[in-house]
């Protein structure tokens, strides 16, 4: 090894660093985004995660990944997180932290389940719940961009009071003809709301993907179930395979 | 631990993960769930299409159909797996064929080559050293809990490499090929590690 890849290989190590809440965004009644500033931070691409530790007051620590919500262009890393019941880290850092609070994070990680707006072709993302997060990375990215990527965006949430982002993303969509968002709601509707109802299908799969050209880049997150269903579904459509990229949030430990 | 590892006030004073020390490699915690981690969507796979071979070079040393490969030597093992996303899952019960028994039935006398990769269904490979697999280290399974594997968790068939971290348990595995020299993977190539020793916390690339 010459001088130079050692330190080309030294420097890819992912050290710890420290993350600076700067600001908490309530985004649903379980969900919170943290707004940190991380001295330093090499940068990341759209839907990348991070770990990060957590250090109690006699020295316990706990560690969980969490997938990075903003675009590599903002100045603040903003991770989103989910209240998990019986969680052992994702209560505290919805419920107990507070701006200013320091803990350790280390990243970006995952160099597969990312899209830059270099990436040929167009783009389909289907989320529920929280797997919205790393889905948003990328919409952000390419909203700074002003990228004309014909996408769509079919997300399942549990009522409207649990759709995160819901006003950033229908701005968003209003703003840019090329941004197609629909949304289904699986248990409880508004009065006169003219979305989807239930659980993701075939025909909302299909009816989400008529604005786009053939051949999009699929990005499908959410818990196991929710993204064995789908991406099934997807194959069967006829998508190949190796065009459906996936992250399963598991919701265990949070 | 880290001296300039903030403190976090209020953490750790509710429920903490049961984490035996000498189970539980550093960072991780136990769940009794069964977790699932996978690129891209699960391969379908019926049993009479499946077939599992070892290849050297430019040949085949071995393949065998479903029945051909149930009819081998059959080992159960209990053992603690540990995924890089943090969780860990004790005292799992595996049934499969080891890799001593794959190269007894494949005639293989003596050396072959140091490494392999595992080619799955989906397109996912992993790179292992043979030193990893031998003396009882690494299994191809076929079954969970005494039951067939199931899709999602890699079934029909899925490499079983407990003592490092479970990406290297490769699922859908139909092909091991041995190599002479280390070549990466699919997630070693995306910024994992190439070795990934939970017990060293080999998570990502240069740790």
């Amino acid at each position: 090894m010459t001088a130079t890849e050692a330190v080309a290989r030294a420097s890819r190590r992912l050290r710890w660093q420290i993350a600076e809440v700067r600001e908490i965004v309530i985004e649903t009644p379980r969900v919170r985004s943290l707004l940190l500033y991380v001295a330093g931070w090499q940068g990341h691409l759209p839907g990348q995660h991070v770990d990060i530790r957590l250090t109690a007051e006699d020295g316990y620590q706990a560690q969980r990944s969490y997938s990075i919500a903003s675009s590599p262009e903002s100045e603040l890393l903003t991770l989103t997180v989910e209240r998990v019941m019986d969680g052992e880290v994702s209560p505290y850092l919805v419920d107990e932290l507070r701006s200013g609070d320091k803990f350790e994070l280390r990243g970006p990680i995952g160099r597969y389940f990312v899209w830059t707006v270099a990436t040929r072709g167009s783009l389909y993302l289907v989320a529920s719940g929280s797997g919205i997060v790393p889905l948003m990375a990328m919409l952000r990215h390419r909203e700074f961009h002003k990228a004309p990527v014909p996408t769509g965006l079919l997300y399942s949430s549990r009522s409207l009071e649990d759709v995160i982002y819901r006003e950033e993303l229908d701005a968003m969509a209003r703003r840019d003809p090329n941004l197609h968002v629909f949304h289904t709601l699986t248990r409880k509707q508004p009065d006169g709301w003219v979305g989807h109802r239930g659980r993701i299908d075939k025909y909302m799969l299909v009816g989400a993907l008529v604005p786009l050209v053939s051949k999009p880049n699929i990005f499908v997150c959410g818990a196991t179930s929710f993204v064995e269903h789908v991406s099934s579904v997807l194959v069967q459509l006829g998508h190949d395979a190796f065009a459906i990229k996936t992250e399963r949030f598991g919701p265990t430990g949070g | 631990m880290n001296d300039n590892a903030p403190i976090s006030r209020g953490f750790g004073s509710g429920r903490r993960a049961q984490t035996p020390k000498d189970r539980v490699p550093p960072g991780q915690y136990v769940t009794t769930d069964f977790p699932v981690l996978s690129a891209g969507p699960t391969p379908q796979i019926k049993v009479e299409d499946w077939t599992f071979a070892l290849q050297l070079g430019g040949s085949l040393i071995g393949k065998w159909s479903w029945l051909e490969f149930e009819a081998l030597p059959q080992t159960t093992i209990a053992t603690d797996i540990h995924c890089v996303t943090k969780w860990s899952k004790l005292d799992t019960v595996w049934q499969g064929v080891t890799f001593d028994d794959l190269l007894k039935a494949a005639e293989v006398g003596g050396s072959t080559a140091p490494f392999i990769m595992a080619h799955c269904d989906g397109g996912y490979t992993t790179n292992l050293p043979i030193a990893d697999l031998v003396d009882g280290k690494g299994m191809i399974a076929t079954r969970y809990d005494g039951l067939p594997i199931l899709p999602v968790h890699g079934g029909p068939a899925r490499l079983l490499v407990p003592h490092l971290y479970f990406w290297k348990s490769a699922k859908w595995v139909r092909r091991l090929r041995f190599m002479q020299h280390d070549e990466r993977g699919f997630w070693e190539r995306l910024g994992y590690h190439n070795y990934g020793d939970p017990w060293k916390e080999q998570r990502y690339d240069g740790d």
